[in-house]
């Protein structure tokens, strides 16, 4: 988890690379997954293990996921000032736009080419959305079991339309009770 | 003037338990969003269904977008120059991510805290597959509708699959960014001009 290689950052480079993360999110709060895990492991400022569980913490608080991650991930590199900058950097590019739609392009989305900028960025977002699902399973997975979990989360949400909040909530206890039950076994042990 | 003092509050306050409330991202709340603007007299339903097509073209959280936007327009409706209905959206925004802010925080100090704790890191652990499982149901659910008419059926959808080609380019997008080092925001701009191109 926590892990002391991490590179400090400046506040204005975090705060640069948090408005590239907001100003390149289309198409809802997954579709940040790809970029803030692409932007912030490759830096170094985030570990990689680390990844799964800004994701699964975000998910569990109420809000908007990308808001979430930003608020997260931002407080892990720099606490409570690199939380604001974090948060501020990734709503801000979206803010203007939306601002400057609002005030001078209202008929925007009935724009020929903005419509066939988007049929051909909205397939590639789902592969981006797809391919860190894949790369934390091989990284994550170590088990027949945990492979199972995901297979049953993965259908369940999807096709089953469960909220993921039930998800996460089932599986806390769950692994609570596993966690307590190996800690006792450990120290009985040891 | 003091009308708009009260759109003003009632803007700060509906998103503010918006932003509370909404559990399972930005699609749960556009539908709070929809009832808080209309039900005000924010905006029209036709304004909304504007915002709805906007926030899915433009970069960002959908609920930020929609946020900024009936921040601007509530007032703008209610006869508000361009300086003030800025200041609308700019109430609108912050009062939408700040419930989340202050549980975030305390979240991650919790976690901080707690992250040489071994049970703690059982639980995290635990929660991996789980939470990948999410991520690949929201990848899913961006190829699918399903529907419940008896059993579950399932179809595209359209909108993101409806051309061959949207099949060649998620496989190239899929490619890159699984075996090169290709950046996601390259592969997004990349893919929008092609689409510019071939569409």
């Amino acid at each position: 988890m926590a892990k002391n290689t991490r590179k400090e950052a400046s506040l204005w480079e975090m705060f640069a690379v948090f408005a590239k993360i907001g100003a390149f999110t289309i198409g809802g709060g997954y579709a940040m997954v790809p970029i803030i895990r692409d932007e912030v492991t490759r830096r170094g400022w985030i570990g990689n293990d680390e990844f799964p569980d800004i994701l699964a913490l975000a998910q569990t608080a109420p809000g908007l996921l990308a808001v979430n991650m930003s608020i997260f991930a931002g407080y892990r590199i720099r606490r409570f000032p690199g939380a604001l900058i974090a948060t501020l950097g990734s709503c801000l590019p979206p803010f203007l736009i939306i601002l400057a739609i609002a005030m001078f392009f209202t008929n925007f989305q009935d724009n020929i080419w903005v419509n066939k900028a988007f049929m051909g960025i909205r397939p590639a977002v789902v592969a981006l959305i797809a391919v860190p699902m894949v790369k934390m399973a091989r990284e994550a997975n170590k088990t027949w079991w945990a492979w199972l979990m995901t297979i049953a989360a993965m259908l369940l949400v999807a096709f089953l339309k469960v909220s993921p909040i039930y998800i996460l909530l089932v599986t806390i206890v769950l692994a609570l009770a596993v966690s307590l039950w190996a800690d006792k076994r450990r120290k009985r042990n040891g | 003037m003091a009308d708009l003092l009260n759109i003003y509050m009632e803007l700060f306050s509906s998103f503010f338990l918006i932003g509370l409330f909404t559990i399972g991202g930005g699609y749960a709340m556009l539908s709070l969003i929809e009832g808080q603007a209309v039900g005000h007299g924010w905006l029209t339903e036709a304004q909304f269904t504007d915002i709805v097509g906007i926030s899915q073209m433009t970069p960002g959280p959908i609920g930020i977008n929609s946020a900024t936007y009936v921040g601007y327009t509530a007032i703008q409706n209610a006869g508000g120059g361009q300086f003030l209905s800025i200041l609308g959206s700019c109430c609108s925004t912050v009062a939408v991510v700040l419930p989340s802010f202050l549980i975030m925080l305390i979240i991650v100090r919790v976690y901080t805290k707690l992250s040489s704790n071994g049970v703690f890191k059982g639980v995290m652990s635990g929660l991996r597959p789980a939470v990948v499982g999410l991520i690949g149901a929201a990848a899913l659910i961006l190829i699918f509708n399903v529907s419940f008419d008896g059993g579950i059926s399932l179809s595209l959808i359209e909108e993101n699959f409806g051309h061959w080609t949207s099949w060649v380019l998620f496989a190239a997008a899929f490619a890159l960014t699984m075996w090169t080092k290709v950046s996601p925001i390259l592969v997004i701009v990349a893919a929008g001009v092609i689409g510019m191109i071939i569409y």
